[in-house]
């Protein structure tokens, strides 16, 4: 009864402190975390430098460590000091995030810039929206890049070119992860495209991918960070691998690399902000501030500029222009553009936020046997 | 010794203490005045080393968030035999659902599917998809029930004044138990306060299982619900995703019910707790083992190549004049200047089918071009680069060792008719046997828990105990496993170190002088 009575009498006391607290200036310290390389270079050129610009004062710090953003994450709450403002994450951690209860839930239409073209954010952002705590930024795609010079006379045009070891003989380079890898070899051995997450549900469905892969296992360097697969081909090491988009755009159009493009079942997938749950007032105050101006249209289309990302805003994708050292037009590259996305696979976020663990696990320890 | 301690007594310093008191107490200012000097250090290590290393290998038995996060179930199930094959009673499922739908709002759930999930797969997604459907169980059909009755139970007010009162808490257990931890979670969680908000339908859930126990309250409008149409919780959760039919999975979760668990250290190898007791993994889940058993094996050879390599650079290095050794020295130093990673790098250049030494060897003609060597991504890989790397720490205590050695030892020997080979190896080889100790014991104790090379370039075949550890810290956030396995390493390094001071004795091991 004690417990119910002091709840009653503090909880009025909690609901006043909150309102209080509102009232708030903003921070001038803010620390951003992201993946690193060119992908950071288009943020800081496309977002932060525009924004340092127009506020005297501010200072942003950047952390490179997306990549074990989770773990980071979840440490800094179990210890009860988050150090980060505002992290980029893929759409699966962010989800995983949410869960949890370590990323901040987000109203959309209330927090961010609503789109150029009068439409409001969470229908500008549609589909990409994948979570509550999502703020989209980039739609991106995992795909396979080959050596144009290892292939032979016949450029591989499907993605079951991964698995056919006969007419593309030599290493293949593929993630060090369940995602994608399990979609694709459900969808080589014959799974229609549409069943493959239902099938991979199942048991069964899942040792069948596993079989599937067996069969390359052998010849397959798994990759951790995407800039390997590049470099790998680059060095003549595999004859094809997966990476992203952008990570093969740079070494095709920057580097005049001798790789080609297979876009055939590329998997579509997005990348955005969340911010940690409970952070204080006033650092609260300015993410938003920044967020909201770096993820409205023109700053959207702008970091395209810089890397073969599409934006995620729907009104950004007419401004999207040309390279901005290059001087090449950039819509021929994105992922979305017509002619690369005639079989598309779009990642679904339901299944991996539930599956995730489970088929880690399995993945881990059958890469261990 | 008496006859001594009472002569002491006689013997006093000018200040009339005896002589043995005042002793003590110089020595014990003294004891404390070197504690003192190494007291920085020592708070330092172990508020920064000890203590975290401490915590971090407590996870590795702690199970906390099971019971914490699934309180009535765990209980419910103490009735619960698994042995019969069938899901648990409805008794069960319905203080799961209470436990559920409250750890939902907390967000908790998710974290406690991870857990679970570790000792049985498939468990994580069962907790994801039905925490989502919780909130949207058909047991709304109780609340509108209650509601429709009488209003008053409908008014928030009403709750909080029947929740204050003895008399109604005495009566209806579960109901005052369901109320408290949804007062608390309206406070904790949304800031709300409880006089003010809705119960959620939990609390309607658990009234309505209160009075079809015969509990009643006599301070509650008084509701028939024997007539009701009841909602069966555990279709409600089979519906939502059928694995909660299997009893397996409700043994698992009795299983690992308590607030303390072997299940980390089993898992460590290759093990797991079953309602019947201990049984090894099936055998697409066994890892472990062999990568212990790998990891051991890899650094002895390890271990075994740097003593290869080093001993005749540093028997080089202490035998040639000073001038030229020091530029040796300098050269064996100089990798030591270049961070890990820039080196590991550069065995990848060096190792892979188009690298440096395939091409080498093409062009000499020992390997065909279509059938180079595979050097890297596997144990091989693992093998070059990190004896590479760890060379210097073998070449180092076995060089001041070996300078320590009178040559005219050797001379002695040879003057007395012994060839080169026999004065080097029983006379000079047995005195530099300390450093070989020395140097091995380095080399293996950092081999064992190298990380960033096998990872680099060991591929699949080639990675050690540490990857995993690192991969549960970082990707799949299994801290419990990770701290089983670093307990079992840091027990294997130290049993190593035992048994060596058994067969070799600490006491030859020199690291110079």
């Amino acid at each position: 009864m004690k417990l119910t009575k002091t709840l009653l009498a503090t909880s009025a006391l909690t609901v006043a402190a909150g309102a209080a607290m509102a009232e708030g200036h903003m921070a001038s310290d803010m620390t951003l975390v992201s993946w690193g390389g060119a992908y950071q270079s288009s943020q800081i050129n496309a977002y932060s430098d525009p924004y340092l610009a127009m506020n005297d004062g501010v200072s942003i710090v950047w952390d490179e460590s997306s990549a074990e953003a989770v773990a980071k994450l979840r440490a800094m709450a179990e210890s009860g000091n988050i150090t980060w403002d505002l992290v980029d994450v893929e759409a699966a951690d962010a989800i995983r995030l949410c869960d949890e209860g370590l990323a901040m839930e987000i109203d959309h239409d209330e927090m961010l810039a609503a789109g150029d073209d009068g439409s409001s954010a969470s229908d500008d952002f549609g589909d990409s929206i994948i979570s509550d705590c999502f703020i989209p930024q980039i739609v991106f795609s995992t795909t396979v890049g080959y050596r144009t010079d290892m292939v032979g006379d016949t450029a591989p045009e499907s993605i079951c070119a991964i698995f056919d070891t006969d007419a593309y003989p030599g290493k293949r380079a593929l993630n060090k992860r369940p995602l994608a890898n399990m979609e694709w070899a459900l969808l080589c051995d014959g799974v229609a495209k549409d069943e493959i997450y239902d099938v991979l549900a199942t048991e069964e469905g899942q040792d069948q991918a596993f079989a599937k892969l067996d069969t390359i296992k052998d010849d397959v360097i798994w990759w951790t960070a995407a800039a390997e697969t590049p470099q790998l081909l680059a060095d003549g090491e595999i004859v094809m691998g997966s990476t992203y988009n952008g990570r093969l755009f740079a070494a095709i159009a920057e580097q005049d690399q001798p790789i080609g493009m297979l876009w055939d079942a590329q998997m579509l997938d997005f990348d955005g902000w969340v911010i940690p749950a409970d952070l204080p007032e006033d650092r609260l105050a300015r993410v938003m501030d920044f967020v909201s101006f770096a993820t409205d249209t023109q700053r959207l289309a702008d970091q395209a500029a810089y890397i073969s990302y599409g934006p995620a805003r729907a009104s950004s994708a007419p401004l999207v222009g040309t390279h901005a050292t290059l001087g090449i037009e950039m819509a021929p590259h994105m992922p979305t553009d017509p002619a690369n996305s005639q079989n598309v696979f779009v990642t679904q976020y339901d299944f991996w936020a539930d599956y995730r663990d489970d088929l880690d696990a399995k993945f881990q320890a059958w890469l261990a046997q | 010794m008496t006859d001594q301690t009472s002569g002491a007594d006689l013997l006093t310093t000018a200040d009339g203490k005896s002589l043995k008191s005042s002793l003590n107490r110089a020595l014990r200012r003294q004891k404390i005045r070197a504690l003192m000097l190494i007291a920085p250090l020592l708070l330092f290590i172990l508020i920064s080393f000890i203590a975290p290393i401490f915590d971090m290998l407590l996870r590795s038995v702690e199970n906390q968030i099971v019971p914490d996060t699934i309180p009535r179930t765990i209980e419910a199930l103490e009735e619960w035999d698994a042995d019969t094959g069938e899901a648990p009673s409805e008794e069960v499922f319905a203080a799961f659902y209470t436990d559920l739908a409250i750890a939902e709002e907390y967000k908790t759930h998710t974290r406690l599917g991870s857990r679970l999930n570790y000792e049985k797969t498939g468990i994580s997604s069962m907790f994801r998809s039905t925490g989502r459907r919780v909130g949207r169980f058909d047991t709304d059909a109780y609340t509108d029930g209650f509601t429709d009755a009488d209003a008053a139970f409908a008014d928030p007010a009403q709750w909080a004044a029947w929740m204050a009162d003895d008399a109604v808490r005495a009566s209806l257990p579960l109901t005052t138990d369901a109320y408290d931890a949804w007062a608390l979670l309206t406070v904790e969680e949304n800031n709300d306060i409880p006089a003010e908000e809705d119960p959620a339908d939990f609390v309607y859930t658990a009234l309505y299982r209160d009075l079809m126990n015969g509990n009643t309250a006599a301070a509650m409008p008084a509701v028939d619900v024997s007539a009701w149409e009841p909602v069966v919780i555990s279709e409600q959760f089979i519906d939502a995703n059928d694995g909660w039919a299997d009893p397996e999975v409700w043994a698992t979760i009795k299983t690992y019910g308590g607030t303390y668990t072997s299940g980390y250290f089993l898992n460590s190898v290759d093990l797991q707790l079953t309602p019947d007791g201990v049984e090894t993994r099936p055998e697409d889940e066994r890892i472990y083992i062999t990568l212990f058993i790998r990891t051991i094996v890899l650094s002895i050879l390890i271990t075994g190549s740097c003593i290869l390599l080093g001993y005749p650079i540093a028997y080089l290095l202490a035998n040639l004049p000073l001038r030229s050794a020091n530029v040796l020295m300098i050269l064996v130093l100089l990798p030591f200047w270049t961070s890990l990673l820039v080196r590991t790098s550069a065995w990848k250049v060096l190792l892979q089918n188009q690298g440096v030494i395939n091409d080498i060897l093409v062009w000499i003609g020992i390997v065909a071009d279509d059938n180079r060597l595979e050097l890297i991504n596997n144990a091989t890989g693992t093998i070059i680069a990190m004896t590479h790397i760890l060379l210097p720490f073998m070449i180092l205590p076995l060089y001041s060792v070996m300078k320590t050695i009178n040559p005219s030892y050797v001379r002695a020997a040879k003057s007395m008719g012994a060839t080169d080979w026999t004065a080097f190896w029983r006379v000079y080889f047995p005195n530099s046997i300390p450093g070989i100790g020395a140097g091995s014991i380095l080399v293996f104790i950092l081999a064992i828990g190298y990380y960033i090379t096998p990872e680099l370039v060991g591929g699949t075949k080639g990675v050690f105990i540490s990857n995993r550890i690192a991969y549960h810290i970082s990707s799949s956030l299994n801290w419990g496993l990770a701290a089983a396995l670093g307990s079992i390493l840091l027990v294997l390094v130290l049993a190593l170190y035992w048994l060596y001071d058994r067969l070799v004795g600490i006491d030859n091991v020199k690291l110079g002088g």
